[in-house]
């Protein structure tokens, strides 16, 4: 990756801070929250997909869990701190054994999105038959297709009466996703980033070179669902309500289409991805005119059609041809490499 | 004697009623160089697989420096020093050369070490001009040239080489025979191959693969002359 880690972070916390200022003179911070959470959803998948090469097809179903640990978890304790907690290590857990089982059962690709898929099925009936009074965990209720409502919300760490809400809690999604976003850049610039990377262009190679692949997919499939589950945590507080809508294949497939039409192997992709059509489909629902998911899946087709790389690609692209250095050819480099030589000798 | 380095005995491969590989018996020493030959189907590169530990004899065992390695997976073979070179370019595309090259060395380095080793690799294979480019837009001999490279890295005391030369040039050929010598100054290799020009080349013991079994071990000169095995590898009436 080319760059420096430092000017990366600055980089990332000038562009946040800017944003955070401009982002709520447009849009109201209520819209913006939700857009910012997607984000960081959509960047869960871009990591393991974008990076690792494991296409997971029920990304939700860690993003629901995240949600229903959070929601379970406030009610039984009171205090936000634990929960939040909670809400990102039950899914990290929850996805470190379901992958070790996938990938230490060496399957490919088409039946990882298979079992992921189902896996997201399996969650999504069984809190949807969750309706009775037996169905408790602690003293707090699953409600089926209701939901969980009346938890505690997210509070200042150690005051549970000093909620965090409005813009106050807009201004803390925003840091929390772009303290993820840091933590992935590290992440994909130390060795286990490189080597993940060196994994999804071939398996093969890297375990004839010795690395245990199986393992080290595990791992970044559980740290991608911890991101997932936080998320969802997030999302939970946003909406201060839980419902199995969030396990849903639709849900599913919008990550996934977020990634492709953000751009996949990059970082900022699948979070512009998400935001820009959380938005769009945000805007969309204020008219009845034309049906959402129609638009939806038109935007991903055109996508697929004319512009596979996606967006942040494409416009990195743009602007190499029109500002950057240009790409040096081989020949220039050879003779660029030549006379360095000559000039050490 | 030098230690033995790979012993394979009474190691069998069957694939439903086909026996690829039929007790097979076969030990190399440290820094020898050797070369396995053979028709179509002779079981080679069966053999080759049941050694790498891409796939599991269903006879037999395989030892590595007196270690039975018969059921371990690829990545434990690979982290006991062995270097491996598959059939097809096992490389990373969209890669550049350095990062090919390092993510090899970083298994056994740690990271300023890796950087050293990497830049020390890409200065003795020459790919200084190309350090930084994207190994898929490079020329088929530069690529097998980077994989040799990343095989190289680990320091192996074996390698264990799947048809190096196919589809190479003969002054890309010619290099990979320097290297080869190169890397047999350290380490044990064995190396499965069909040019016979090539192996003529590093002028070595041969051994000969006719329908899953040894069918002799000499040195390529008598082997070569031997009526038997031109019958059988040149597909000439004896």
């Amino acid at each position: 990756m080319p760059g420096s880690l430092q000017k990366d972070v600055l980089i990332a916390v000038v562009v946040t801070a800017l944003l955070i200022w401009l982002m709520p003179l447009l849009i109201g911070t209520y819209t913006l929250t939700v857009l910012v959470i997607y984000g960081m959803l959509g960047l869960s998948l871009g990591l393991i997909w974008g990076f690792g090469g494991i296409l997971c097809f029920g990304q939700a179903a860690f993003f629901g869990l995240g949600a229903y640990t959070y929601a379970i978890a406030a009610i039984n304790i009171g205090e936000s701190t634990l929960p939040m907690i909670l809400a990102v290590l039950v899914p990290a857990v929850f996805a470190a054994l379901l992958g070790a089982m996938m990938f230490y059962g060496r399957l490919t690709d088409v039946y990882l999105g298979v079992i992921t898929l189902v896996v997201t099925l399996i969650l999504f009936k069984f809190i949807n038959s969750t309706a009775g009074p037996q169905y408790v965990i602690g003293t707090a209720r699953l409600g089926g297709f209701n939901g969980i409502p009346g938890f505690q919300t997210l509070n200042v760490p150690g005051d549970p009466e000093a909620y965090i809400w409005g813009d106050a809690y807009f201004y803390v999604c925003a840091i929390a996703l772009a303290l993820v976003y840091l933590l992935v850049s590290v992440l994909l610039r130390s060795s286990f980033g490189r080597i993940a990377v060196g994994i999804r262009e071939n398996e093969t190679r890297l375990s004839l070179m010795g690395y245990d692949v199986r393992a080290r997919k595990t791992v970044l499939f559980a740290v991608g669902a911890a991101i997932a589950g936080l998320a969802g945590a997030l999302f939970a507080n946003w909406g201060e309500i839980v419902t199995p809508n969030l396990f849903s294949l639709g849900q599913s497939a919008e990550i996934i289409i977020w990634c492709i039409v953000g751009g996949l192997g990059t970082r900022l992709g699948p979070i512009l991805g998400a935001a820009g059509l959380a938005y769009l489909k945000f805007l969309l629902g204020q008219q009845s005119l034309v049906d959402n998911t129609l638009i939806t899946g038109l935007i991903l087709v055109l996508f697929v059609l004319f512009l596979p790389r996606g967006v942040v690609p494409a416009l990195a692209g743009l602007w190499r041809i029109s500002f950057g250095r240009r790409p040096l050819g081989r020949i220039h480099q050879a003779r660029r490499h030549r006379r360095r030589e000559r000039g050490h000798g | 004697m030098a230690e033995i380095v790979l012993e394979t005995q009474g190691l069998t491969m069957r694939f439903g009623g086909v026996v690829a590989a039929n007790n097979v018996d076969f030990k190399l020493r440290a820094r020898e160089l050797r070369c396995l030959i053979g028709p179509n189907g002779a079981g080679k590169s069966t053999f080759f697989k049941c050694v790498t530990g891409l796939q599991t004899p269903t006879e037999g065992q395989v030892f590595m420096r007196g270690e039975e390695t018969t059921t371990w997976m690829p990545h434990q073979i690979a982290s006991l020093g062995v270097g491996i070179k598959t059939q097809t370019p096992n490389v990373m595309d969209s890669l550049t050369v350095f990062e090919n090259i390092w993510l090899a060395a970083r298994r056994f380095h740690d990271v300023a070490e890796a950087n050293r080793k990497t830049d020390e690799a890409i200065e003795r294979l020459a790919l200084g001009g190309i350090a930084r480019s994207d190994l898929g837009q490079l020329a088929h001999g530069e690529r097998q040239r980077v994989e040799l490279g990343l095989v190289a890295v680990g320091d192996p005391w074996l390698v264990l080489l799947d048809e190096p030369a196919a589809g190479m040039s003969a002054e890309d050929v010619e290099r990979m025979t320097t290297i080869i010598h190169e890397l047999n100054k350290t380490a044990a290799i064995v190396i499965v191959e069909h040019d016979m020009q090539f192996i003529r080349s590093i002028a070595t013991q041969v051994t000969v693969f006719h329908q899953g079994s040894v069918l002799m071990e000499d040195h390529v000169d008598k082997v070569m002359s031997d009526p038997m095995v031109r019958n059988v590898y040149l597909g000439k009436k004896a």
